[in-house]
């Protein structure tokens, strides 16, 4: 019998609508895989199981009386814990948010309910997203399905492992400077991160609100197309919300999947992200991939992008400045934690500095202080006066490259997975591994993260970066499919395909506790 | 000029309003002065020519139809309240009692 959790979205919806197998089967194989893995992987902050299975049995009634349904209905999906769903807790991964139950969904979340897509639970994450390893969560981190003693990438690590280990078809991640697209990159899975604007950021839990970004995570680029067709498009609730009429996404990865759909392309190296001090088997996999993208008929030219090198600084002093503000909320008077001070007299200010003292991990202390002190005056124009002005000069460079190319590639990160506490300790460093994904925040165009295959010296994932202009998201998913065909075709199989049976390293767990 | 003292995150601490140990001050005040010497660099670039982006896609004039529509009630505003007293948020006192 088919494992049902082993198929892609696009096939399992393909079952679903033919009538060959119904949601509440798809749901509950996906919730036994969770059951079986999750215990090791702890993709999940919080697993829906009955209410899952009730969604499912509501769409398969639905689909009996003969509805007119999407074509992801019945189709499971996992939700990053950033994003507020009315009916599981929402906690963005910290704990002054333990337990909160939202009055509301996320327009993205409701856009799911509306296309009959099954939520199973809530996905882990670095707390408030700021990380690239989910060591910042406050419940603990996920472990990577390829090796369970590394990271999953970040701050996305819940929900790349979901689909990876096979808990979950599809999620919703957030990418604000690459929380989407690294943790695609170290899990062999598919990430998009669209066009500022082009998804609602209405009830995703603000980090840094002019770069953060709603976006699919999947296994296969079309599964993507179709997630992001799902949530996408003009929301009122959200101010930065663009009123453009967009094509479908999946029709896009389609046009990809045809013989000539690379011919004549102009693909990009930027060669300031693409390479020097990479690890020898990312940059080797990414070299094999321009081969064969140029084999395939596109053209490969080397473009500059000089500002880029200034875009981590800039990033840097942007989104703690920013998510200072955000974070400011957490007040201890409307909503989450409140804790009173040890001693001395209780005013309100007093149980928010205690609350938030209490409540906050050590890297959103650090942000936020970071932040406040680039804000603040006599500094303001020194640092965020200047990030912004950076920001400006990445705009250019990008509109330049864009002028000569169709597209920009780059190695989705420097390394494949790094080990637990490798860069804990160093702040710097881990800032260092968003080098590739940054500037397309800064600058507000659309990336994509897709597996392109495992580094020779330790058998992990290699992801490679699509870029394309701001609006020009279909682009990605065109050129993307095609790529990944090219590459499946010459492996005989799908990348996650190779990834470690996890559900016979129940073992894991029971040997750890026994040690 | 981004020698970070203990006294100024102790400071900005105060602004911030989170409540430090004196521990996480000290492992802070280092922390920040690494940071800020690498972040420095965008002043580099930063010249007086070069206009500053807030927004990567500006809108402008993003209005609404100004009439009713539905929000949350009250029950839905107070659910997840720490504290509350009939229809209000309920807070310690905003004023130090001398």
């Amino acid at each position: 019998m088919t494992d049902l959790t082993r198929l892609p979205a696009a096939t399992l919806a393909g079952l679903l609508a033919s009538g060959d197998v119904s949601s509440v089967e798809a749901t509950r194989a996906h919730l036994d895989r969770i059951d079986a893995v999750d215990a090791d992987v702890h993709a999940f902050l919080h697993v829906a199981g009955d209410k899952a299975l009730a969604t499912a049995e509501a769409i398969d009634a639905r689909r009996a009386a003969g509805d007119a349904l999407g074509p992801l209905a019945g189709v499971p999906v996992a939700i990053k814990d950033v994003l507020a769903t009315a009916d599981m807790p929402s906690t963005s991964g910290s704990k002054i948010l333990e337990g909160y139950l939202p009055p509301y969904d996320a327009t993205v979340v409701a856009r799911l309910r509306a296309a009959g897509l099954v939520p199973l639970g809530k996905t882990n994450m670095d707390e408030f997203a700021m990380g690239s390893s989910t060591e910042h969560s406050a419940y603990g981190p996920t472990r990577n399905p390829w090796d369970l003693e590394r990271i999953p990438g970040g701050s996305g690590g819940g929900s790349a492992a979901a689909v990876s280990a096979f808990e979950a078809p599809l999620a919703l991640g957030s990418d604000t400077g690459g929380s989407i697209r690294q943790p695609a990159a170290v899990t062999g899975s598919v990430g998009v991160k669209p066009t500022y604007g082009g998804v609602s950021r209405y009830g995703a839990i603000s980090l840094a609100s002019s770069l953060d970004q709603v976006g699919p995570v999947s296994r296969t680029v079309l599964d993507a197309g179709l997630l992001h067709d799902v949530i996408g498009g003009h929301d009122p609730f959200d101010s930065t919300s663009l009123t453009d009429t967009w094509p479908s996404m999946a029709d896009a990865a389609r046009a990809g999947l045809v013989d000539g759909a690379l011919r004549g392309v102009r693909v990009g190296v930027i060669k300031e992200i693409s390479g020097d001090g990479y690890q020898a088997g990312v940059k080797q996999r990414f070299d094999e991939s321009l081969a064969m993208l140029e084999s395939a008929g596109a053209e490969i030219v080397e473009v500059s992008a000089p500002s880029f090198e200034y875009a981590v600084a800039a990033y840097y002093l942007i989104l703690p400045a920013e998510a200072s503000s955000n974070l400011a909320r957490f007040d201890s008077v409307r909503f989450g934690l409140r804790v009173d001070p040890a001693d001395g007299p209780v005013t309100v200010e007093r149980v928010m500095a205690a609350t938030r003292d209490a409540g906050f991990g050590p890297e959103v202390k650090r942000r936020i202080i970071l932040g406040t002190y680039a804000l603040s005056a006599g500094y303001y124009d020194a640092y965020y006066g200047s990030a912004q002005k950076v920001r400006t000069l990445i705009q250019r460079d990008f509109s330049a490259a864009f002028e000569k190319v169709d597209v920009l590639v780059s190695p989705s990160a420097p390394t494949t997975a790094f080990k637990f506490g490798e860069k804990l300790a160093d702040p710097m460093a881990m800032y260092l591994n968003d080098v590739t994904t940054i500037p397309a925040n800064l600058a507000g165009v659309p990336g994509m993260g897709l597996p392109i295959g495992l580094a020779p010296e330790d058998g992990l994932p290699v992801g490679l970066q699509l870029m394309a202009p701001a609006r020009a998201d279909a682009r990605l998913y065109t050129i993307g499919a095609a790529l990944e065909r090219l590459l499946e075709e010459k492996w005989g199989h799908s990348l996650l395909s190779q990834a470690p049976d996890l559900s016979a390293s129940e073992m894991f767990a029971s040997e750890e506790g026994a040690v | 000029m981004s020698e970070i003292t203990a006294q100024q995150v102790a400071h900005l601490a105060n602004l911030a309003r989170i409540d430090l140990s004196q521990e996480e001050i000290e492992s802070l005040t280092s922390e920040l002065g690494q940071i800020v010497e690498a972040v420095a660099k965008v002043q580099e670039v930063a010249g007086p020519d070069v206009p500053a982006t807030s927004h990567p896609l500006p809108l402008t004039n993003v209005f609404r139809e100004d009439e009713v529509r539905p929000s949350l009630t009250v029950e839905q505003a107070l659910a997840a309240a720490p504290d509350r007293l009939d229809d209000k948020f309920k807070v310690a006192p905003i004023l130090d009692e001398e």
